[in-house]
């Protein structure tokens, strides 16, 4: 059970995992998540699926290497099984015909927003992608991402492929080019943060899918727990996504950090051992 | 759900019990003083997260304690039992020397005897209704501290007995969750015949019993125990599932699953929604606990982290509470602290859990109540305010309402904050089930005492019906869903 399939280093850092996960394979629905454990020691955290295969059983995973978590992830090669994976969790994306809809991407982000692309694509609408990452060797899914948008514009930071840039510039020139009926915004909590405050400024509704610190990822333990329009909610079984323009970013981003110590001690450890 | 009358009447009359009633005189009987617990001291427990605070009775410890039964004629005892164990059949047993039987009785209704010997309020229920309390101003019966002690002389034996079970019937049966209410419902099921599998959404089977109650009042390897006890009689365990969601009840139906427990459990914590709540340091006693009790996150060996702190306050006076401001002390906490709105009469947590928490050193801050949280440049927690409160007349609870003393706040210097002020049921399951009839407060409607909910194939129990109760009132509900759903799927196979 929830083998390692394949294995697809997207840069030496950014690695995606297709596993045998059946089950999940077919239930799943854009915008959930799994939570996952490596190993008899490790610690629960989510990953939100990017992808699915039900007839051949299997899901998408695209995971970055952040920590000791991640790290034990990565280390695991085809053939090898993840000990620990459930879901699917979250509410799904909210998907219907609108109109135009702009998906914006940051880093590793780009993962969860290709299977809402591709949703909102087949449900009829007009959608234009921004993909955004630090460089060239960041930006990830860029065909999957073709396949499903009518337009997409690719940001990085130090202007190696695409354009230079934050993912905000490309979206702004959307929005000032055409109508958008509504955003939706996928990336670290700071570039969320500033793509929400850019489309309130136009007034365009904007979905955020947040990524807050979780243990248990069914609603449990109140780790996720996030303000949006002035009342706590919880990310894993309120969201994961949410109205962008009501999330109280700047909290999101201090709960981040909740763990900082901790997490940087476990990875000094974890790096000499490996 | 009680026991036979008759039943009760012929054990009663077995020549041996009859025998053991002509040794001792009911007035001797009366003049053993109750036993005691032996207990670890508390300079050496705070020092241990994993250590059990109650170490059990010795054998003749229990010989007399079990010699202060009368095997009354009316046993009301049982009646304040919700798993209806047959409790002076056991005591009994003890008495004579027969452990293992006494041991064997227990599991005739109780499917978890070892951990109920822990972690039931036995001073509310079996207790409460001893001659000795009812009849007498003298203590009761020790049977919880009885039940602990013929549960783990079993375990300890190594000769360990599994209950009967009646000729498999092939009928596929599903239980949601995996915490008291299922492992109790499960248990009777496979004694009736059903193939019963148990859906855990975690990556460990126990529910509560493992992420929440520390392993300084009920080890993780007792509660592993019972569930092997459970596995040998043929009950199969699912993790990482969650139905309704990994696979649809739907899906389960196509699979032939014909009926289907729901104990999914109050999920969601509480919070007081007061300013600067959502600042790092401060989280529920669900996460607090979930951390150090399934992820062991105390350990060095564990990757899950855990915010330690010196100067914690748990905000909460029930058994939640106790456990967390206990863990505390145990992480190394230099000042742990009980904030209570309430006065300590009106606590809800039980008076052993209260008095061995005074013990190891716990302040206790009554009669106050949290109004804001301050933190430093980083956002943790470094400070609160609070409130004095007084007690007004009773209230639907028919505990004194708490009232705030205008003008008597104060601050308080907090490294951690674990709030414990209750669950809300867990929204997860239901949401899967848009038949279902469920209260506006999310528990699952049911009838009483069939547990049978608007689905009729449905039952329910634990706190997903009950929105927070004990170990052992869940247990009750899944007892009576097991009869219950026995009976149903009987007289539909029937008409």
């Amino acid at each position: 059970m929830n083998k390692i399939l394949e294995k697809t280093y997207f840069s030496d850092k950014v690695v995606q995992l297709i596993v045998d996960s059946p089950l999940i394979a077919k239930s799943r629905k854009p915008g959930n998540f799994v939570i996952l454990r490596i190993g008899e020691d490790g610690e629960r955290f989510p990953l939100t699926i990017s992808d699915a295969d039900p007839v051949r059983g299997t899901i998408t995973l695209v995971v970055q290497i952040m920590g000791v978590s991640s790290s034990k992830l990565v280390a695991l090669e085809p053939g090898d099984c993840i000990t620990d994976l459930v879901g699917p969790l979250g509410k799904p994306t909210h998907i219907e015909n609108i109109g135009t809809v702009l998906a914006a991407g940051g880093g590793v982000g780009v993962a969860p927003l290709l299977p809402i692309v591709e949703a909102f694509k087949k449900a009829g609408n007009r959608v234009i992608s921004v993909i955004a990452a630090r460089n060239k060797d960041l930006i990830i899914l860029e065909d999957e991402i073709r396949k499903w948008s009518d337009e997409v514009i690719v940001m990085t930071d130090d202007g190696s492929y695409g354009r230079q840039g934050l993912v905000t510039a490309g979206m702004e020139e959307i929005i000032q080019r055409e109508n958008v009926n509504e955003c939706i915004v996928i990336g670290p909590a700071i570039m969320m943060k500033f793509a929400s405050l850019l489309t309130k400024k136009y007034n365009i509704p904007t979905q955020a899918s947040l990524n807050s610190i979780m243990v248990d990822g069914t609603g449990m333990c109140g780790a996720c727990r996030v303000t949006v329009g002035g009342k706590t909610k919880f990310t894993c079984v309120d969201g994961p996504e949410f109205d962008a323009h009501q999330v109280d970013f700047d909290e999101m981003l201090m709960r981040l950090g909740g763990y900082m110590q901790e997490e940087r001690k476990a990875s000094e450890i974890y790096s000499q051992k490996h | 759900m009680s026991l036979n009358p008759d039943y009760l009447k012929e054990d009663r009359s077995q020549a041996w019990r009859a025998e053991l009633r002509a040794k001792t005189k009911n007035k001797d009987r009366t003049l053993i003083p109750r036993v005691k617990m032996p207990e670890l001291a508390p300079s050496i427990r705070v020092k241990y997260q994993d250590r059990e605070v109650n170490m059990g009775l010795e054998l003749d410890q229990a010989l007399k304690e079990a010699t202060r039964c009368m095997d009354c004629v009316n046993p009301t005892c049982i009646e304040g039992c919700p798993v209806s164990i047959n409790i002076p059949k056991f005591i009994k047993y003890i008495e004579k020397g027969e452990i293992l039987n006494a041991a064997a009785t227990l599991k005739e209704t109780n499917a978890l005897p070892a951990v109920c010997g822990r972690v039931c309020p036995q001073e509310k229920q079996c207790e409460s209704r001893c001659f000795y309390v009812e009849k007498t101003d003298k203590p009761a019966v020790a049977i919880g501290h009885l039940e602990r002690f013929a549960a783990d002389f079993e375990r300890e034996s190594g000769s360990s007995n599994i209950p009967e079970t009646a000729k498999p019937n092939g009928i596929k049966i599903a239980a949601v969750g995996s915490g008291p209410a299922s492992l109790s419902f499960a248990g009777d099921m496979v004694k009736y015949g059903y193939d019963v599998t148990v859906f855990e959404a975690l990556h460990e089977v126990g529910g509560v019993l493992k992420y929440g109650i520390p392993e300084f009042r009920l080890p993780n390897a007792i509660v592993d125990f019972e569930l092997d006890n459970l596995r040998k009689m043929g009950v199969k365990f699912e993790t990482n599932y969650i139905v309704g969601r990994t696979s649809t009840f739907d899906d389960l139906r196509e699979a032939g699953y014909e009926g289907f427990f729901i104990a999914s459990g109050a999920g969601l914590p509480r919070f007081m929604e007061i300013p600067g709540e959502n600042y790092n340091g401060i989280l529920s006693s669900n996460e607090y606990l979930t951390r150090v009790n399934l992820m062991g996150a105390a350990l060095d060996d564990k990757d899950t982290p855990v915010l330690k702190g010196k100067n914690v306050a748990v905000i909460g006076g029930g058994n939640t509470a106790m456990d967390s401001v206990r863990t505390a002390l145990r992480l190394g906490a230099s000042r742990a602290m009980i904030i209570y709105r309430r006065s300590e009469a009106e606590m809800p947590a039980r008076v052993e859990e209260v008095k061995h928490a005074k013990e190891e050193g716990v302040e206790f801050m009554t009669l106050c109540n949290p109004l804001e949280y301050f933190a430093d440049e980083k956002g943790r927690v470094n400070g609160m305010k609070l409130n004095r409160m007084g007690l007004g007349e009773p209230d639907s609870s028919g505990r004194r309402r708490p009232i705030v003393i205008e003008g008597s706040e104060f601050g308080l210097d907090v490294d951690l904050v674990v709030v414990a002020v209750g669950v809300s049921p867990n929204p997860l399951v239901p949401s899967c089930l848009p038949d279902l009839k469920i209260t506006k407060w999310g528990t699952i409607i049911v009838d009483e005492e069939k547990m049978q909910s608007s689905i009729s194939e449905m039952f329910a129990g634990g706190d997903i019906v009950r929105g927070g109760a004990t170990v052992i009132l869940a247990m009750g509900d899944g007892r009576r869903a097991a009869e219950n759903m026995h009976e149903y799927i009987q007289n539909k196979a029937n008409n």
